[in-house]
């Protein structure tokens, strides 16, 4: 995978001040807003080799255009995974680079973390053509800046990320759910916070909220699973839910949760909230007719709502909890919460340092970045 | 020796300072008076004999008395020194409990020393949200302390007893349960810091994922050269529901390695998964009187916890995995009692090491864990070489690797040949795909090895980082990066850099 023709392209770019904007699979092009008009694609395209597969290292090195999906096909065939697992977009398009630079991830954050947590080394390119890698291949290592996790969730605005090294985990043999239903958020909430507190191990523990009603749900993956499903649907019947059961065919069940955190035609909210928030948060859907998927222990919820959705509404509702506008990023004012001053000055000086021809999307980050 | 070395960049064990030679010495007495209006007479320590005490972190070898040492007892104190500092141009490095092992918090000759360790109060306990806020003072062994029994806080170095939060977050520390459970910066959720200039900034807070740069990934693991925590956010863990702990003995490391390898690929992700070695063993069972068996190759510590069905379930794998491995003597802990004397005997490895020899270098390197037989090859290899005993002891999962390379200082030249055998060791982690250091950090004592591990636009790009939070370079100077490099304006026109002009630092 030749990195120095694309570099030499984005020093072009650089030299000329033309702005450009990293993309994909264009699953997510209009989360968190436009940015400035005129803005050239720079396409992945070419980096789309899985350099490496160290199959007993549990470690991978992938260029930044690899699908997702391809990438895990390849890990499973090895009894792997890449634990990341948000929606994969039309067609199962995403890649492995637009999911980092959003930072984007899906139930399986519940165990093992989020973008942060499973890069462990990366390569990026920056403005004036630098190719720099930091990190390693190893999943010990605290030599150097930790790079990786400032150009996670960076949205492209730094630099392209070009390649990234991350932790495989061993694919769980089976899998079983545990599911059970309430018509009050406050008493899912309440079931959520009890399970949380509980050595569970389990790999996902999502709340969702649609219509009048709502679910909490606890995957397992592991030996023991439909054991561990079926303990947790006892604690559920005890904690006053209703059809509380064990499901073992669940890849359904948490495909739907997982497709609760997109939205075609409407608006999607991501919340960075905390676990005691959540019947705020299901409060402040209900009132703009939404639906809610939330990481229930780790406090960070999705929201859908329709296109004509008030989000001010829900800031001033969720106060001070910031929210961000991920699909139907173009269609308000304001995709970011602002920072507080001093940590967006802080940003601002590394938006100058990383991109000083100020090409990488530009306006398209918080405060204006 | 390897890499570029210049005369603020020292090596080896010999006395090293943290300027120059030929250096002006400074007039502190402005600053110096500065400081104590505002921490109070007796938290400012300027004689030599009171500096003593602060003139090495946990690596000995590296000793610097620096102009004044500062004990703040509050963010505020802190903000104010810091401030201080920078009005006059003065650098500075922030303490904690001096536990660390790379040198990270070696003093700066004419530079302020900010010890945080009076800042040790648990400042917020939410439960219902797995959260903690303590100050940097906090140890980390307080941590779990104060959320347990039914929580714990995972990162667990060997030191957790007395190091503090706040080198915890510099250092992004490890310990024996990360492979299982992550390192600090998976744990940290907030920070309040003040950066170089005096500035108090929040970053990140309770909640996960504020919106912008994850500032809270670049500034953990730091090593301090970013500013100062005074205030951080922790989550916390639900104890596990069961823990169970077995000691293997194996007749070789390699035998020892490929059960590590089984167990991993099985699936298992064991709590903790630790490896001793013949010397290790020998020099730890003299400490720990555990009735280890002096003379086998290997001993294997493999703790599983979890859901305590999954945990049983497993173990017996683990069990299994070990004899068929070459394993004829697999010992399961059967109560609390015994499991502490396995993992005292494992944490007994450094101690121990100086009863069979006058000084040891420890190593950091870590490897992809397949590799772990042939490094450990060329390790013993290495050592057969220079005619040094070096003891292995690591955390296996993970593929962090502590060589304890003895040696006796009082023999000309020996300290010097120690040290390049430990060079030749990180060569060889590099050479199988790896890292200098997987917890200690850089500090002063591995920055000459960065270059072997990184190129000058990786190193360049590090700058860039470090420039956007402190310009001027007063935050820990001399760490972490092979040479000192100043940070250019940007953009705007040329000003000399203060070090640039005492001849301290050259321009990149």
């Amino acid at each position: 995978m030749e990195l120095e023709p694309l570099a030499a392209r984005i020093r072009e770019h650089g030299t000329a001040g033309q702005a450009v904007r990293p993309v994909g699979g264009g699953t997510k092009l209009g989360w968190g807003g436009a940015g400035r008009e005129g803005a050239a694609d720079l396409t992945t395209e070419s980096l789309n080799e899985i350099l490496e597969h160290n199959v007993g290292d549990f470690t991978a090195v992938l260029g930044a255009g690899v699908r997702i999906a391809d990438a895990q096909a390849r890990f499973a065939a090895e009894g792997q995974m890449l634990a990341l697992d948000p929606p994969l977009g039309e067609a199962d398009g995403a890649t492995v680079g637009g999911m980092i630079a959003t930072g984007d991830s899906g139930p399986l954050r519940h165990r093992y973390g989020g973008v942060r947590d499973l890069v462990v080394g990366m390569t990026v390119i920056l403005s004036d053509g630098t190719i720099a890698k930091s990190g390693g291949k190893v999943i010990k290592n605290v030599a150097g800046y930790d790079l990786a996790k400032l150009f996670a969730g960076s949205y492209g605005t730094l630099g392209l990320i070009a390649s990234v090294s991350v932790r495989l985990h061993p694919l769980p043999g089976r899998n079983a759910t545990a599911i059970a239903t309430s018509e009050d958020p406050a008493k899912l909430a309440a079931a959520a916070a009890s399970l949380a507190a509980l050595p569970l191990e389990a790999d996902c523990l999502d709340v969702c909220w649609d219509g009048d009603r709502g679910h909490l749900l606890v995957r397992f993956g592991a030996a023991a699973a439909q054991h561990q499903a079926e303990s947790v649907v006892e604690r559920m019947r005890e904690l006053g839910l209703g059809d509380a059961r064990a499901e073992a065919e669940d890849d359904e069940i948490w495909n739907r949760e997982r497709a609760l955190q997109r939205s075609r035609d409407g608006i999607v909210l991501k919340v960075s909230g905390r676990p005691t928030d959540l019947p705020a948060v299901v409060e402040a859907a209900r009132a703009q007719r939404g639906t809610v998927v939330s990481r229930a222990a780790l406090g960070l919820s999705w929201m859908a709502l329709p296109a004509d959705a008030d989000v001010a509404a829900v800031r001033d509702a969720l106060q001070p909890r910031p929210v961000v506008v991920l699909d139907g990023g173009t269609k308000v004012e304001d995709a970011w919460p602002a920072p507080p001053p001093g940590t967006l000055a802080v940003m601002a000086r590394l938006k100058e340092r990383f991109d000083p021809a100020r090409i990488f999307r530009p306006g398209a980050y918080v405060g204006g970045i | 020796m390897d890499g570029p070395v210049t005369d603020a960049a020292p090596e080896g064990p010999a006395r090293v300072e943290g300027a120059p030679r030929g250096a002006p010495a400074r007039d502190l007495t402005g600053l110096v008076e500065a400081l104590r209006r505002i921490v109070g007479e007796r938290w400012v320590y300027t004689s030599e004999h009171e500096l003593r005490t602060y003139e090495s972190d946990g690596l000995l070898q590296y000793h610097v008395i620096p102009a004044a040492a500062v004990l703040p007892g509050s963010a505020e104190e802190v903000q104010a020194v810091v401030k201080a500092c920078a009005d006059a141009g003065v650098a500075w490095v922030a303490r904690g409990a001096g536990s660390g092992l790379s040198g990270g918090a070696l003093p700066i000759e004419d530079g302020v020393l900010i010890v945080v360790a009076r800042m040790k109060r648990v400042l917020d306990i939410d439960l219902a949200n797995q959260r903690i806020c303590v100050e940097p003072g906090v140890t980390n062994a307080n941590v779990s302390a104060a959320v347990g029994p039914g929580f714990f806080y995972p990162p667990d170095p060997s030191s957790q007893i007395v190091c503090s939060i706040g080198g915890n977050v510099a250092e992004n520390s490890g310990g024996a349960h990360c492979f299982k459970y992550g390192f600090t910066t998976n744990y940290v959720t907030g920070l309040e810091v003040v950066l170089p200039d005096g500035e108090m900034v929040q970053i990140g807070g309770m909640e996960l994922d504020h919106p912008g740069y994850d500032l809270l990934g670049a500034f953990v693991g730091s090593e301090g050269t970013l500013g100062v925590a005074t205030k951080v956010w922790l989550r916390v863990v639900p104890s596990p529901e069961a823990v169970k702990t077995l000691v293997a003995f194996f007749d070789t490391t390699r035998h020892a390695g490929e059960a590590v390898s089984q167990i991993v690929q099985a699936g298992v992700v064991p709590g903790a998964i630790e490896m001793m070695d013949e010397k290790a063993i020998e020099a730890s069972e003299q400490m720990a009187n555990a009735g280890y068996p002096v003379g086998r190759g290997a001993a294997l510590l493999v703790e599983l916890d979890g859901a305590e069905r999954e945990c049983e379930a497993r173990f017996e794998e683990v069990v299994g995995i070990c004899e068929a491995c070459g394993s004829d003597d697999v010992r399961v802990a059967r109560d609390e009692t015994e499991r502490a004397l396995f993992w005292k005997t494992r944490k007994a490895a450094f101690p121990a090491m100086g009863r069979i020899s006058p000084n040891y270098f420890v190593q950091d390197g870590v490897i992809p864990r397949t590799k772990l037989p042939e490094v450990l090859e060329r390790i013993e290899a290495l050592g057969k070489e220079y005619g040094m005993i070096v003891a292995n002891v690591f955390h296996a999962g993970d593929g962090n690797l502590h060589p304890l390379v003895c040696y006796d200082g009082r023999n000309e030249g020996e300290a010097e040949r120690a040290e390049e055998l430990s060079g030749k060791i990180l060569d060889a982690c590099l050479d199988a795909g790896g890292s200098i250091t997987g917890e200690h950090g850089v500090g002063v004592d591995k920055k000459k090895h960065m270059p072997k591990m990184f190129g000058e636009p990786d190193l360049d790009a590090f700058q860039r980082l470090r420039c956007a939070f402190d310009p001027a370079g007063l935050a820990n100077p001399g760490k972490v990066m092979p040479t000192p490099r100043l940070c250019g304006e940007v953009p705007g026109p040329y000003r000399q850099h203060p070090l640039e002009a005492a001849g301290l630092a050259e321009r990149f």
